[in-house]
């Protein structure tokens, strides 16, 4: 491996940047390229399906053998709310291998004492997020139910192209939420994005069932993007 | 959070390749290019390995390291890369096999 092409692809991976290891098997060479980087030909459309399925490969193309190694950002969980379902989701969400966020402006729902060993921020979505922005490979979960916490917080997810936007509340509530999104400028397509009533339909009943259901989703929405891709050639 | 990604990157064995080259060591770097059947590790993990025999990360979760290491050794005295062939433990064409049944293909190369 060139050593440039180690400084480089571990640069783009600590800034959370798609990126690939091209590797030449018959002779060794090798470049990186960033998710968005041109790339000409077969080899360029093998680039494409890999960054879209997240799956690493080899790939023939003109008679040599290329080794596709794709390095996707680790997935995160950014969850709006220091509720009951967060305290069930955070362990959860940890074991599922998502990186958590927990975001609340009210310190007495975000305390360290119902929240051990998370990232816990206690001020506004806007305040936290300008400092850890949202992006593709963030989930981004509302679950205050207070639209001067929530609503700020979904419009950034659809900004940063969240791959997972849901929110906590009834289908009334959420008719409402969507208007107020629409006047906020949230494009109305993406408004049907919005994974509400939150989770999958398991007929959640407790805060911890809702967790689980919560998380299904975010795993559900994680692992089926780019599947119309398909997989590499072999 | 931050905490949690630095100790990611404290077990990733392409960070710790980038650590290793810059304290001066030669480093070899292991790849699994492909699977066939039950392989214990997906594509594209890394095992990297020093001149000592020093290792960090995982091609086969234990079943070959072993004979990539000592293959590394050879990797890095030549510079030129090569590519190796594991496959199930009973049959008498592979050293060292994967109990599991699997096959892998795992191509390593020097760093630099």
């Amino acid at each position: 491996m060139d050593p440039h092409s180690l400084k480089k692809l571990n640069a783009l991976r600590r800034e959370r940047n798609a990126a690939i290891l091209l590797t030449d098997l018959g002779d060794g060479r090798d470049r990186v390229i960033g998710e968005g980087d041109a790339v000409a030909g077969t080899l360029g459309e093998a680039v494409a399906r890999a960054f879209r399925s997240g799956k690493s490969g080899v790939a023939e193309v003109d008679g040599r053998q290329f080794f596709l190694n794709v390095h996707l950002p680790a997935p995160r969980l950014v969850v709006i709310g220091a509720v009951h379902i967060s305290q069930a989701l955070a362990p959860m969400a940890k074991i599922a291998g998502f990186d958590l966020t927990i975001i609340d402006p009210r310190t007495a729902f975000a305390s360290p004492e119902r929240f051990p060993d998370v990232a816990l921020h206690a001020e506004w979505p806007d305040e936290a997020l300008a400092r850890q922005p949202l992006d593709a490979y963030t989930a981004l979960a509302a679950l205050t139910h207070d639209p001067k916490i929530d609503d700020p917080a979904l419009k950034a997810a659809f900004e940063a192209e969240c791959f997972y936007i849901g929110a906590l509340g009834s289908r009334k509530t959420h008719a409402k939420r969507v208007e107020r999104l629409i006047d906020l400028g949230v494009a109305g397509e993406m408004l049907e994005r919005i994974d509400a009533p939150i989770g999958l339909d398991i007929g959640a009943a407790t805060p911890a069932e809702i967790a689980v259901a919560v998380l299904g989703s975010v795993i559900r929405a994680l692992r089926t993007r780019g599947l119309d891709g398909g997989g590499l050639p072999s | 959070m931050s905490d949690l990604v630095q100790r990611d990157h404290a077990r990733d064995p392409l960070m710790i390749a980038e650590e290793w080259m810059r304290a001066g060591r030669d480093v070899a770097i292991a790849t699994v290019v492909e699977t066939w059947g039950s392989a214990p590790r997906p594509v594209g993990s890394h095992l990297v390995i020093d001149t000592e025999g020093n290792f960090e990360g995982s091609v086969s979760g234990g079943c070959v390291e072993g004979a990539v290491v000592a293959e590394a050794a050879d990797v890095l005295a030549e510079g030129k890369p090569r590519m190796l062939e594991f496959g199930v433990a009973d049959e008498t064409a592979w050293e060292v096999g994967l109990s599991c049944g699997g096959r892998i293909r795992v191509f390593v190369e020097r760093l630099g």
